[in-house]
């Protein structure tokens, strides 16, 4: 039995037997049927934010945290244009985005009328797939088929666009079980013979290394148990890149922390010694191979992705595995487990004997502060002060986002969400609000830049609207640091436009708000002014002054090999040179 | 090599040299590409090729089945192996792409092209070019007292060919559709 109805019901509907709870959006002239549908029933929350890029940083962070799609819903032209930032952003990172436009109706577009804006020619490059609805008879079986294709294989954005005619009209509804999905499905079990390939070298190895990604946690709780089982059952030690931080403990004896152009010094040494490099859904991003020529130079590399295109892309893979993560470690370690769990054990534990002499170098270790506070003692402190809580992070991005990833420890995934592959400044104030959103009870934290901060801080209006008790660590600075530490290092301390001097009162701001303002400027107060954070019901701005010429290290610099980081100021003189240079 | 002068068949949009060094050699392939026809897809297909800075040398399409709606798109595209591998890898992950058939590894093929040439001559010079064209099999669609509009069919090296020799007869316009192209047997 068909069911007839308009297709602004249809979103509605469709919506619903999606599954979905929250839609962050922003209501217009071209939506407005569907704001209306919106209204007149319980069972989705829209949560209305300040601007649309909020909108779709929110909807990330409430997909990253719960592992479901977030949805947003703006209207035409600007509303839509507003969203094309978030929109590459979760296509750099993987995200399942389903963006839902307004449109001008079907007999005004091509007309340049009042809002129109050609949002699937704009967003054509930069979603997994978009699709301009012309029939509200297709409307639902499109929607149905967005959030497959947002979902399956690497997730990503995806984005329909409805002309205002279509949300009008009556159409037949297309039920999610009909609905067109059967053409994308993409391969998820891997190649028996190069998953024996794997095995084979895993029982040899003797300097392995587990280099893992985003990808296990975008595979989902089942990928981070069995790497998690496979680590412990191996002996071998895993690093992270910026997007896996939390498939393997932080306090799990075989963590190296985190790796790349900011990792720490064991990580990128073992990367760059090892003989067994076991990729497991990452996609070495130039900012952790850093000099391809120089990466990992005697290893074997294997590597699981799902998507098949990331293979061999940079590096070349002796072992490429296409599938999805938990199908393959499940075939995997069931292969290895039959064939006796071997290991080559004394070699390992030599490995790890050099692992702990690159471990005994300390890199993230910081002088105390004199007169300020150091910002990566803050970080330490943020950590200390909420060890043991279920806690969410997110980030904007600089120096700061790579302070929270050296000093916060991940038990989980999940829990971090942060801009990794675009680093999109702006990222973490919306993104804390829809993870906020997605846990309720839960203490989110968004560790940030003043200057990053101030790009999104409209929406601390959201966040006071729906009781999101966010709490916003700004590591104040009153500079661009990473910017101000680059021109330091590369640009002969020509500090071009890399500092604020007109910065808001932001504990005034956090009053014109309606929420609690802190601020803390020496290390003396630092403790209890973070537990006055904690413990207060409601959203926080906390405005941490720190060290305004500190940099962030360890670092790669760029043009150079994981086994030439610097690890502190007094090594930076002249290390980059002119090809360097021109790299980002 | 300076890092800014990036050779035919890196990446564009990255400061890094990502071609393998043991493999330097351009290799020209033929891909058939099967996919949705729908509006839009040929945009995202050759956005591909743009954004990635992936070489188009040639681009057909058209609708080869009606009922199932796909099309077929060739394209002749030039990159070293790794380059035309990596091509191949984000063609096929696109979710309007069906299929990907890379022509030049699958076997014996066979590529034609249409081109029309107009030829503007008098006298001996517009019986030479008759006689060429029938050396050529091309043939005669359009002619008045001065001019002469040829079709021809052939591969693209034929094509080139006639046009070269066209060009002191008198060539003022050529119009080609680009390559077609099938593998031979089954």
């Amino acid at each position: 039995m068909t069911r007839q109805m308009t297709g602004a019901k249809m979103v509605i509907e469709a919506l619903k037997d999606q599954g979905v709870e929250v839609v962050f959006g922003y209501p217009g002239g071209a939506v407005l049927p569907i704001y209306d549908e919106m209204f007149q029933q319980n069972d989705i929350k829209h949560i209305l934010v300040r601007h649309e890029q909020g909108a779709i940083h929110a909807a990330e962070g409430y997909a990253r945290s719960t592992g479901k799609p977030g949805v947003v819903l703006v209207t035409s032209g600007p509303g839509a244009t507003n969203t094309v930032t978030g929109i590459v952003d979760a296509l750099m990172d993987s995200i399942p985005i389903v963006v839902l436009t307004g449109q001008v109706p079907t007999f005004m577009i091509g007309s340049d009328a009042f809002q129109e804006g050609d949002t699937v020619g704009i967003t054509r490059p930069c979603t997994k797939m978009n699709w301009l609805v012309k029939e509200t008879d297709k409307l639902a079986g499109t929607i149905h088929e967005a959030f497959h294709v947002a979902t399956s294989g690497r997730p990503g954005p995806v984005l329909v666009d409805i002309p205002k005619d279509v949300q009008f009209a009556t159409g037949t509804y297309t039920e999610k079980a009909d609905a067109r999905t059967g053409h994308y499905k993409p391969r998820t079990k891997g190649d028996p013979e190069m998953i024996a390939r794997m095995v084979e070298l895993i029982e040899t190895a003797e300097r392995p290394v587990f280099y893992t990604g985003g990808g296990v946690i975008n595979s989902g709780d089942r990928a981070t148990e069995l790497l998690r089982d496979w680590a412990e059952a191996t002996g071998f030690p895993v690093t992270s890149t910026l997007m896996g931080l939390g498939c393997y403990p932080a306090s799990g004896k075989a963590w190296l922390g985190m790796l790349g152009m900011h990792g720490t010094y064991q990580a990128n040494w073992a990367m760059h010694d090892c003989d067994l490099m076991l990729n497991i859904g990452a996609r070495f991003d130039d900012r952790i191979t850093g000099r391809i020529n120089a990466f990992s130079p005697g290893s074997t590399k294997v590597h699981i992705d799902i998507d098949p295109s990331s293979l061999n892309k940079v590096i070349h893979t002796h072992v490429p595995i296409v599938g999805d993560i938990a199908e393959v470690l499940e075939e995997a370690l069931a292969l290895w487990k039959s064939r006796g769990s071997k290991v080559n054990r004394e070699a390992v534990a030599t490995w790890w004997k050099q692992i702990d002499e690159w471990r005994a170098v300390d890199c993230l270790a910081y002088k105390p502060g004199v007169n300020a506070i150091r910002p990566q003692h803050a970080v330490a402190r943020l950590e200390a002060l909420t060890k043991g809580m279920d806690r969410y992070i997110t980030t904007e991005v600089g120096q700061h986002q790579m302070w929270a990833a050296q000093y916060l420890g991940f038990e989980g995934p999940n829990r971090w969400m942060t801009s990794g592959g675009l680093g999109t400044m702006g990222y973490g104030v919306p993104a804390s609000i829809g993870v906020q959103i997605a846990h309720p009870d839960a203490l989110v934290i968004n560790v940030a830049g003043e200057a990053s901060w101030l790009m999104n801080m409209q929406e601390m209006g959201t966040a006071i609207q729906y009781r999101a008790p966010v709490k916003q660590f700004i590591l104040n600075n009153e500079r661009l640091g990473m910017v101000r530490q680059w021109q330091e290092l590369l640009h002969g301390e020509r500090y071009s436009s890399s500092w604020s001097e007109a910065l808001p009162d932001f504990v005034k701001l956090a009053d014109a708000f309606g929420c609690k303002g802190i601020r803390c400027d020496n290390e003396a107060d630092l403790d209890d002014a973070i537990r006055e954070m904690l413990a207060y019901d409601g959203p926080v701005i906390f405005d941490c002054i720190v060290e305004k010429h500190e940099n962030c290290f360890p670092m790669i610099p760029s043009g150079n090999a994981h086994n030439q980081m610097l690890l502190g100021d007094a090594e930076t003189q002249g290390v980059i040179g002119a090809k360097g240079a021109v790299l980002v | 090599m300076s890092p800014l002068n990036i050779q035919k068949g890196a990446s564009k949009h990255s400061a890094y040299d990502l071609r393998d060094p043991n493999a330097e050699v351009i290799e020209t392939h033929t891909l058939a590409v099967i996919v949705d026809n729908e509006s839009g897809v040929l945009a995202r297909v050759i956005g591909l090729f743009s954004a990635r800075g992936y070489n188009i040398d040639s681009l057909t399409v058209a609708e080869v089945d009606h009922s199932g709606h796909l099309s077929r798109i060739t394209v002749v595209t030039s990159g070293t192996p790794q380059v035309i591998v990596q091509i191949k890898a984000q063609l096929e992950r696109m979710v309007v792409v069906h299929r990907v058939h890379d022509l030049t590894l699958e076997g014996p093929n066979v590529q034609r092209e249409l081109a029309l040439f107009k030829v503007k001559g008098e006298g001996e010079a517009r019986i030479e070019a008759l006689r060429l064209a029938e050396i050529f099999r091309a043939n005669v669609v359009d002619s008045t007292l001065e001019s002469f509009v040829f079709e021809m069919t052939g591969t693209p090296q034929k094509v080139d060919a006639f046009a070269e020799l066209m060009q002191p007869l008198g060539l003022i316009e050529v119009a080609r559709t680009g390559v077609a192209a099938i593998s031979r047997g089954l």
